[in-house]
């Protein structure tokens, strides 16, 4: 193989097959999203174990209640920071576009894996996009009811119905982000292969990037002749 | 109950009805403050902190009599002062002992979710189980009353027990035993209601309270610490006494159609993953076209 001039294409990282790959996440956004996932699974176990009485053994694996208790709202302000941070990184690459809005009309195709009848997307697709503002929002809705049912003792009794808004607002913005993560874990650990890799090593193969992110294969220059 | 072995039901050989058949033992006990003869002395307040182990904690002034503004997680039992101006412009002082309601239906046990925090037993006693509470501050959420307080030392919430110490072994809350006047009164629910509804009479027909009456809200369930109020129209004057206390509604959307929604969608969610996996499978990589730069 020969060197391939592209500066977006990695020179060093090939695939299993000898291919050579694609830089998807730096070092940096793979830090902080599994900072922000490991800080999630733990507010999402101790939520769980607030939530509902049969899901309460779940307290006991991470310390037990009051530890739970003690800790749900530091490990919140964790995910928060994560995704703030993922939002200042990635805000350019989010942004929802005309692309968007044909992909979105055809959905069914993404379902039913026809990725080849999809418009072709930019680093992320549309999906991907949904899931990181309905996160972002969440977070600050979780956020700011969050604070009050950690310091309930400090709501005076006349500010009693910001307590009411806060214990319907956590759970259910709770709920919604926990079919998020169901659908998110979903999708890259399980359903495509090479997103979870490309989360740990950073880096997709060119068939990876040429099949689901097309526009973005173009602009990194994955399209670049090497060894030809 | 222990008491069941001593209840006889049949009796072989026995000419004649059985002793005691048929008869309706009464458990639930029940606190009754009769505002209208309370005068403000807090013995009651003084007696809670003694029997319960809590140092006199340092008071507030504000301008009333009243010890503090609201109970605290070391002071349960507090006297309310309220100056009231009555239609004919006369005033009254309103003093009315605040505590645990100890409601049938209780709006911190509803709301919390560490097992066994919080037990309401038979007798109608809600007590909180503090070796079990995780210090989440639901109950202060749940609760109409405005009741329990969390101790930031502690991290528990802490609230009157009803003395449930005492009266386990046959005795009368210490508020009780401590009251001067006879405007307290410990006894059965059935006792206590009987004996509330007489002196709310004796005060629409002898005192001229026309609105003189019991405090029992259903809203609650009742409760197992009633008011006789000069006016049972109005018990917000007494330092806030909501006239008709539920436990909140976003508590009950929470802990009902939320939950199971939410349960529902979580499980739902789950199947529909699996089911997604098992129809269409993995998404699958194409190999890339030559004149992009696949293999040719």
């Amino acid at each position: 193989m020969t060197p391939v001039t592209s500066r977006a294409v990695s020179h060093s990282g090939a695939g299993e097959s000898g291919e050579e790959m694609i830089p998807r996440y730096t070092l940096a956004e793979r830090i902080n999203h599994w900072i922000g996932a490991g800080a999630y699974v733990y507010v999402l176990i101790t939520g769980l174990a607030f939530w509902s009485p049969y899901f309460y053994w779940l307290a006991a694996v991470v310390g037990g209640g009051p530890v739970a208790r003690l800790w749900h709202p530091w490990m919140g302000i964790v995910f928060a920071v994560s995704v703030f941070w993922m939002f200042k990184e990635w805000y350019g690459d989010m942004r929802i576009d005309e692309v968007d809005r044909a992909w979105a009309r055809a959905i069914s195709h993404y379902i039913r894996n026809e990725d080849e009848q999809l418009p072709p997307t930019g680093r992320f697709n549309f999906g991907q996009k949904l899931f990181f503002w309905a996160i972002f929002y969440s977070v600050i809705l979780l956020l700011l009811s969050g604070v009050a049912l950690w310091y309930t003792e400090a709501l005076p009794w006349s500010l009693r119905y910001l307590r009411y808004a806060a214990i319907l607002i956590h759970a259910s913005v709770a709920l919604i982000t926990i079919g998020l993560f169901l659908i998110h874990v979903y999708m890259s650990a399980i359903l495509e292969e090479g997103s979870l890799a490309s989360m740990i090593h950073g880096k997709v193969t060119r068939a990876w990037a040429w099949t689901f992110h097309r526009t973005w294969f173009d602009k990194v220059g994955g399209g670049i002749q090497s060894g030809t | 109950m222990s008491q069941a072995a001593t209840e006889i039901v049949r009796i072989s050989g026995h000419a004649g009805s059985v002793p005691g058949a048929g008869l309706d033992r009464e458990f639930r006990v029940c606190k009754l403050v009769d505002t209208t003869t309370c005068i403000g002395c807090k013995a009651c307040e003084v007696a809670c902190l003694e029997w319960n182990g809590y140092p006199f904690s340092q008071t507030t002034f504000d301008n009333t009599y009243q010890t503090m503004p609201e109970t605290a997680w070391n002071y349960w039992n507090l006297i309310k002062f309220n100056e009231h101006e009555r239609e004919d412009g006369s005033l009254m002082l309103l003093m009315r002992k605040d505590q645990c309601m100890h409601c049938a239906d209780p709006g911190c046990l509803a709301a919390c979710p560490a097992d066994a925090a919080i037990v309401q037993y038979a007798n109608g006693i809600v007590d909180f189980q503090e070796a079990n509470c995780i210090g989440c501050g639901y109950c202060m959420t749940g609760c109409p009353f405005n009741i329990p307080k969390f101790s930031p030392a502690a991290r528990k919430v802490f609230k009157c027990t009803l003395c449930n110490d005492r009266v386990s072994v046959g005795l009368e809350p210490a508020c009780i035993k401590a009251c001067p006047t006879g405007c307290l009164h410990f006894g059965t629910k059935i006792e206590m209601k009987e004996l509330a509804e007489t002196r709310a009479q004796q005060l629409r027909e002898n005192s001229g309270f026309r609105d003189a009456g019991v405090y029992d809200p259903p809203g609650v369930g009742g409760t197992h610490v009633i008011y006789v109020l000069h006016d049972a129209k109005n018990p917000e004057a007494y330092g806030g006494l909501p006239k008709d206390p539920h436990i909140p509604l976003s508590v009950r959307l929470w802990k009902g159609p939320l939950k199971w929604i939410g349960n529902l969608a979580m499980l739902g969610g789950l199947v529909g993953l699996a089911w997604h996996y098992m129809r269409f499978g993995p998404k699958k990589e194409e190999e890339v076209p030559s004149d992009k730069g696949g293999r040719p």
